[in-house]
């Protein structure tokens, strides 16, 4: 009663804090002062979070969540957030996780003290906790964290509630994201789950496997035929659709699912009333079965009426799968070109878009002409910049793709350029244009006379057109057309008004950059010019020639620029050496002629990337000894100051415009008509409006121009326009089919006279035929981008480094589960991979884990072989299930006493299922039982042929033959495999899989690791030590507790007495005296496992600890409290991990005085075989063998701390010799007398 | 998988930020303008679909957005996601905040951000699609409310008196926010 009070006390004391609502009504109360308000709110909330009262935490918590949405970092209280979410009460749990999902990330450092946490309400009894924090964990899972609780979350895959198996199904996904070696060994529960009897669970797992095939396609093939019998079963049009864009993964892996599947597809597409259903069936049949073409067409027909749809989304998408049919089948698509034109005017724009991308695709040379032309209508039209620009650049795209695949008339081309330049409205793609003239002008050499003429037009014409191009942004045009009049100048008719026309004071107002690529050009010109009149003879011209310029380049030569300032200077001073010359009479064409001599030839983008390294050219070795790092600082702040200074120097003055910000632009404008007011020399304009104006000073101030809007098409004598080109080309083709036409009356005529009959056949291939025979108006010849020598081709070059995370799910998940893939905790054997450096790349880890498994693979398959000596072949069908076995009872964690052999035994037969696997897909989706399999599936008996049972197929002779060859094949393989051992019996080889091959040695009694901790009447303890990977300072105790009595044992605590160097890591925020609360109950007679983390300081000497295990036996009668005395005793291997040592490495650690330290003991055991002997330190000891030769081995293991211990290893008389090497002599020493301690 | 939900209402004022891929808070303020930016300046009657380009995550992501009344509610996705289920999936979510809240308008979004957050997690979890039966959903749902209830008990008595009186000081709340109720567009068969 007296809690009760307190309770209501302590929330009425809270009644008046301000919860979220207040906290929302505040801030829309405060809309003037809001930040004021809420920094008050915060302050408010801080003070509410040290108190000690759960309620008011959680209602902190809550309004800082709002405030987070609203922009607020609220990272400082990620600890308050966890003592939210450790609160016992639902209300307050769920807020905490809700909080940590939303602002916890995998940089949060307080998610380590989350681990044991999370674990307890993952395993909590009311289904809603262990729902909240699997929503949490889901949004901030890390590897750490994934790689601790995978196991609880297998676990909670097989709970009896669907509500919590559906969460743990998909929260596996994002623990295969975070730890991917999770992946392989947690793989068979998740495709049990394919099968599980509630819908939501079902689709849980196809939503998973749909995720991870997405992304590595092929290692799911195999899982076809559940998938398919799922779609033909499920009526859940989420799991349909998941299943079906699977599919579309998957097919084009397989030509013949895309055989089997088209049937039930085609089926639904004719029957499904649901539209996002059809949507997805018509895309899986697009991208998978493309050699079906009535199925396309069906396809095509169904989106045809997508489009012509109302609803704007349907139409929408059926542009999409459009595009994608476009790929294949352009022709099926290319008939509803008017239906697309048509969504060109559409009012909206993503379908707009959409459309332009499909028009890209569906351009043939035949129908390129008309689809530009219509495009420029739309360009013309268009509202609004970024439409027009997409139309702009698509119309380039489309013409200039390919290299140019589809132009048959660049005269064409370069007037739609032209035209393009004068599109009305600003435009970004000046310069885009500006590079398509440059790229054609100088790799089409057919056609640079023609363009260097337009171009000239239109530089003559630019004051004309030039106010348009200015407010265009098309200027950058006119860089372009400068270049091709100056490099192709002797195609210029008239070089001496081009040349005024360049040098002209208008030009001033140009862009400094296209000014300075006007001069250089014009001397070009000039030299084509003067070189013409001396031809002539014709000195007065070349007189008048250089006087023109000479007049012209005194105005360059002020220019403010500095490029244009010089380029003019420069020119100037040769023309007047050149006049000069002139004057004695000599000639000087040939002297200009030759500065421009040779031609320019386009260079590839990536020949820079492609110039092959020379040989003995090391790109990465120091030229000059590195500075050492404490000097850094200095220098590198100058370089970077020297490389603006150089970048400012070189950037044109329009890029450095570019880099100033809007608010810069403003201050620096401020700034200057300031300056402007306080100085009196400078005239406003202000001013001058304001006071006395001078009569007659109009000149200065030009009169406000208004546009005009001029309705007629400006035209200026000399530019072509492209529709006449398209009148052109229909006019050729029109006369061309015409001729075509008469030939082939005069053949039908012909014919008649021959018979009747092929007349009708004939005219339809024709008709079909003028299709893709277009002949180019001229020779076109384009000229290749250079390469430089030796060069190599490569198809691909863009190395995308985008989805490593992706490729780290990478896995091979059809061999078998070996001893390697294990999930990280409650097995019994240290997993062989966690000797992983912390700095290790995961692209590394990879390939070294694909090497390990080809390597098992090699090793599975002789152990197959061995076993099939006394196996009768049909037996692998009995042991399909003991394949998942080893996952099933490691995650269980309470298989302590595995046999080493009989695992091994395990996955020697683990190969059968899988041959077995593979010979099913195939036999599935063989023609033969395709045609059952799918007719069974349609009538919706749901009996797809299951993998082991022969379905009865109309091709028994067929499949006959298909597994003959099957096993013949497989016994010739045995065969081989059977001669290549015989063959080199001692030929040294990775020495574990040598033992276990030997059929010599008889098999070892089970092994194990566990060690016997304590045990009294109730209670039975043994432990064994692991390390963490990447853990340097910390191991890992098993404690595998097994009650002994009919009696559950409850409130099991554990404690030791830490040491100096080994202390048990506890709950975050209680003492070194606090026990450890072992979280699980044990049931009458049975057994589990908890795990400990232990820190170490040094490893070079075994430690003692001791310790107490405190329990309750519970029973009718009423509960004692029962404690055990023990003492744990850590050896020195309990930090040696299995580290990979090839013989090379071996040999080069022991000759590089690395491991100085020596010691050597003997061990007297005369009936012991050396190869148990090896057996036994490599298991006990956790070394790996790195070569055997005979009957001496060496050795090799590393601690968690990187000391290298070596062991050599010798038979001798009665006995075994041990040498050792290693960094440390304490550790190599007591690790020696382990050695002698195991054959005791 | 969905990367992000984001439900914000006429004027860009968040109601709803989910993301299921971490972003710090000003990246996602400036996400929430950006579609905002996005969004807005289309027509209801344009298609739902845009592609989100270098907003999140790239070309593989699109964004599907509905418009009810006052709120947008948008969900970025990438093509592993059906479209029309996608826009399906916020039909499922609005009919179920209109079943929790019996009427649902742009107020119980604002004041019970975090009830929303509780009902979408029953949805949508970790990016993936958990549950589209609405019954189950409300009807887990409700199961929590009650636990949440029961777990209050007698204390939750004073505080339910504090916020009557707290509501008695204030002001009517204003009624010119109140929405009509979400009127429900026909959608291509589904379910």
């Amino acid at each position: 009663m007296a809690l009760t009070l307190k309770k209501v006390k302590g929330s009425l004391d809270r009644m008046f804090d301000k919860n979220m609502q207040d906290l929302v009504r505040g801030i829309r109360n405060h809309k003037e002062s809001e930040s004021r308000y809420i920094a008050g709110c915060v302050e408010e909330i801080k003070s509410e979070l040290k108190q000690d009262n759960a309620a008011i935490k959680a209602n902190a918590v809550n309004k800082l969540i709002y405030l987070q949405m609203l922009g607020y970092d609220i990272s400082w209280a990620a600890f308050n957030i966890i003592e939210v979410m450790s609160s016992p009460k639902f209300t307050f749990k769920r807020i905490g996780y809700f909080a940590a999902s939303q602002s916890f990330h995998s940089e949060t450092d307080v998610l380590m003290l989350t681990t044991n946490m999370i674990r307890k309400d993952l395993g909590s009894q009311t289904m809603y906790d262990t729902g909240v924090a699997l929503s949490g964990l889901s949004c901030f899972i890390t590897p750490d964290l994934a790689r601790d609780l995978v196991n609880d979350i297998l676990a909670l895959m097989s709970s009896t509630r669907p509500y919590i198996r559906k969460r743990a199904v998909l929260i596996s996904y994002k623990i295969f994201l975070a730890y991917p070696d999770a992946l392989r060994p947690a793989f068979p529960r998740l495709k049990e789950k394919l099968e599980d009897p509630d819908q939501g669970v079902q689709s849980a797992a196809v939503n998973v496997i749909c995720e991870l095939a997405r992304k590595n396609p092929k290692n799911y093939l195999s899982l076809a035929p559940i998938f398919f019998k799922l779609m033909t079963t499920s009526t859940n049009n989420w799991v349909l659709i998941k299943i079906i864009k699977l599919f579309g993964a998957l097919t084009p892996l397989e030509p013949r699912l895309g055989k089997k599947l088209i049937e039930p597809l085609t089926n639904l597409i004719h029957s499904t009333s649901a539209m996002s259903l059809l949507y997805e069936c018509i895309n899986t049949v697009i991208q998978g079965m493309t050699d079906h073409s009535s199925s396309i067409q069906l396809c095509v027909q169904k989106l045809r009426i997508l489009i012509e749809d109302a609803d704007q989304n349907l139409k929408y998408l059926g542009l999409l799968a459009m595009s994608r049919i476009l790929k294949s089948h352009p022709k099926a698509v290319q008939s509803h070109k008017d239906l697309i034109l048509q969504c060109l005017d559409d009012k909206d724009e993503s379908i707009r878009l959409r459309a332009l991308d499909l028009l890209f695709g569906m351009v043939s040379k035949k129908n390129l002409m008309e689809i530009v032309k219509k495009l420029m209508v739309h360009v013309n039209k268009a509202e609004g910049s970024q439409y027009r620009d997409e139309l702009l650049t698509k119309i380039i795209e489309i013409c200039s793709q390919q290299n140019y695949q589809y132009i048959t008339n660049f005269e064409w081309y370069v007037t739609v350029l032209v035209e393009l330049t004068r599109t009305e409205g600003a435009t970004r793609h000046g310069s885009l244009i500006s590079s398509q003239i440059l790229d054609v002008a100088i790799r089409v050499k057919t056609i640079r006379p023609f363009a260097a003429k337009q171009m000239a037009v239109l530089l003559e014409n630019s004051h004309v057109i030039a106010s348009q191009l200015q407010r265009n942004g098309m200027q950058e045009v006119l860089y372009a057309a400068a270049y091709v009049c100056g490099e192709f100048a002797q195609f210029i008719e008239s070089p001496s008004s081009l040349l005024n026309a360049m040098l002209s004071h208008r030009v001033v107002s140009l862009p400094a950059h296209i000014q300075a690529i006007y001069i250089q050009n014009s001397m070009k010109l000039f030299a084509s010019a003067v070189t013409q009149a001396e031809e002539d003879e014709d000195h007065e011209k070349v007189e008048e020639l250089l006087k023109l310029v000479m007049g012209k380049l005194p105005a360059f030569v002020q220019s403010g620029d500095l490029e244009v300032q010089e380029r003019a200077s420069c020119i100037l001073s040769m023309m007047k050496y050149a006049s000069k010359a002139q004057g004695k009479g000599s000639k000087v064409a040939g002297d200009f002629n030759d500065l421009f001599k040779g031609e320019l030839n386009p260079v590839a983008p990536k020949a820079q990337k492609k110039v092959p390294v020379p040989e003995g050219l090391d790109l990465d070795a120091w030229i000059n000894d590195p500075p050492s790092s404490s000097e850094d600082d200095v220098p590198t702040t100058f370089n970077y100051k020297l490389k603006d200074n150089v970048d400012d120097f070189y950037s044109t003055k329009k890029e450095k415009m570019k880099e100033l910000s809007p608010e810069e632009r403003k201050k620096m404008r401020e700034q200057r008509i300031q300056e402007q007011a306080s100085n009196p020399n400078y005239l406003s304009s202000s001013k001058m409006a304001n006071g006395y104006q001078e009569p007659g000073d109009d000149t200065g101030d030009l009169p406000p121009v208004t546009d005009i809007d001029i309705s007629i098409p400006l035209h200026v004598p000399g530019m072509t326009s492209s529709d006449k080109y398209l009148r052109q080309e229909q006019d050729r083709r029109r006369r061309r089919q015409e001729e075509r036409k008469k030939r082939r009356d005069e053949k039908e005529r012909k014919k008649d006279k021959k018979g009747r009959k092929g007349r009708k056949k004939g005219r339809q291939v024709v008709e079909e035929s003028p299709d893709e025979d277009i002949e180019p108006v001229h020779a076109v010849d384009i000229v290749q981008e250079e390469m430089p020598e030796g060069a190599v081709q490569t198809d691909s070059e863009d190395d995308t480094k985008k989805e490593d995370i992706y490729k780290a799910l990478d896995i091979d998940l059809e061999s078998p589960l070996t001893a390697q893939d294990k999930l990280p905790t409650p097995t019994h054997r240290v997993a062989k991979e966690s000797p992983q450096k912390g700095d290790e790349e995961p692209e590394e880890k990879k390939k070294k884990r694909k090497k390990k498994e080809k390597k098992k693979k090699e090793k599975k398959t002789r152990h197959h072989h061995h076993h099939e000596k006394h196996e009768h072949p049909q037996e692998s069908l009995l042991l399909v299930d003991e394949g998942e076995e080893p996952t099933v009872a490691a995650s269980n964690g309470d298989d302590v006493t595995t046999p080493v052999t009989s695992q091994d035994k395990v996955n020697g037969h683990q190969d059968a299922p899988k041959e077995k696997d593979k010979e099913d897909l195939d036999f599935w989706l063989s023609p033969g039982s395709g045609t059952t399999g799918a007719t069974a599936a349609v009538n919706g008996d749901g009996d797809a042929p299951s993998p082991k049972q022969d379905t009865p197929e109309e091709s028994p002779a067929k499949q006959h033959r298909h597994k003959k060859k099957k096993k013949h094949e497989k016994s010739s393989k045995h065969k081989k495999h059977r001669k290549e051992r015989e063959k080199s019996p001692e030929k040294a080889e990775t020495g574990k899989e040598k033992t276990e091959e030997r059929p010599s040695t008889p098999p070892l009694p089970a092994m194990t690791r566990f060690v016997d901790l304590g045990e009294n009447e109730h209670i039975g303890i043994k432990y064994e030590t692991r390390v963490i990977s990447m853990q340097e300072k910390q191991i890992m105790v098993a404690l595998v507790f097994q009650n002994n009595v009919d009696k559950q044992l409850k409130s099991i605590e554990f404690n030791v007495l830490d040491t100096l160097n080994t202390r048990l890591i506890r709950a975050p925020g209680s003492t070194s005296h606090d026990p450890v609360k072992i979280p699980f109950i044990l049931l009458p007679s049975s057994g589990n496992e908890a795990q400990l983390l232990f820190s170490v300081v040094s490893l070079n000497m075994p430690q003692r600890l001791r310790g107490t295990v405190t329990y309750i036996l519970k029973d009718e009668e009423g509960s004692s409290q029962h404690k055990l005395d023990f003492k744990l005793y850590l050896p020195c291997s309990a930090y040696l991990l299995t580290a990979p040592c090839n013989s090379e490495r071996f040999t080069h650690l022991l000759s590089s005085g690395e491991v100085s330290e020596k010691s050597s003991i003997r061990v007297n055991a005369p009936d012991l075989k050396f190869s148990h002997a090896l057996q036994k330190i490599c298991f006990y000891l956790k070394f790996s063998v790195v070569e055997r030769v005979d009957d001496s081995a060496s050795l090799y293991a590393a601690t968690i701390q990187q000391h290298h211990v070596c062991l050599l290893i010798k038979a001798v008389p009665n006995g075994i010799s041990v040498d050792g090497k290693s960094t440390d002599s304490s550790l190599l020493s007591n690790i020696l007398d382990e050695v002698k301690e195991i054959f005791k | 998988m969905i990367k992000a939900i984001l439900v914000f209402n006429n004027h860009g004022k968040p109601r709803l930020a989910k993301f299921f891929q971490h972003y710090s808070e000003d990246e996602q303020q400036q996400i929430v303008r950006e579609t905002f930016h996005l969004v807005s300046r289309r027509d209801d009657n344009v298609c739902s679909f845009l592609e989100g380009g270098t907003l999140i995550g790239g070309s593989d992501y699109r964004l599907i957005y509905r418009h009810y009344a006052t709120l947008y509610f948008v969900f970025c996705v990438d093509s592993s996601e059906s479209e029309l289920g996608i826009l399906d999936l916020i039909q499922v979510f609005v009919e179920t905040l209109d079943r929790c809240f019996e009427n649902v308008c742009e107020l119980d979004l604002i004041f019970h951000v975090d009830k929303v957050h509780f009902i979408l997690s029953e949805i949508v979890m970790g990016g993936m699609v958990l549950e589209t039966n609405m019954n189950e959903i409300v009807s887990r749902y409700m199961e929590q409310d009650k636990l949440e209830k029961s777990e209050a008990g007698l204390s939750a008595a004073p505080a339910k008196a504090a916020a009557a009186i707290k509501n008695i000081d204030l002001p009517t709340l204003p009624k010119d926010l109140k929405i009509p109720n979400i009127e429900l567009p026909k959608l291509p068969s589904f379910r």
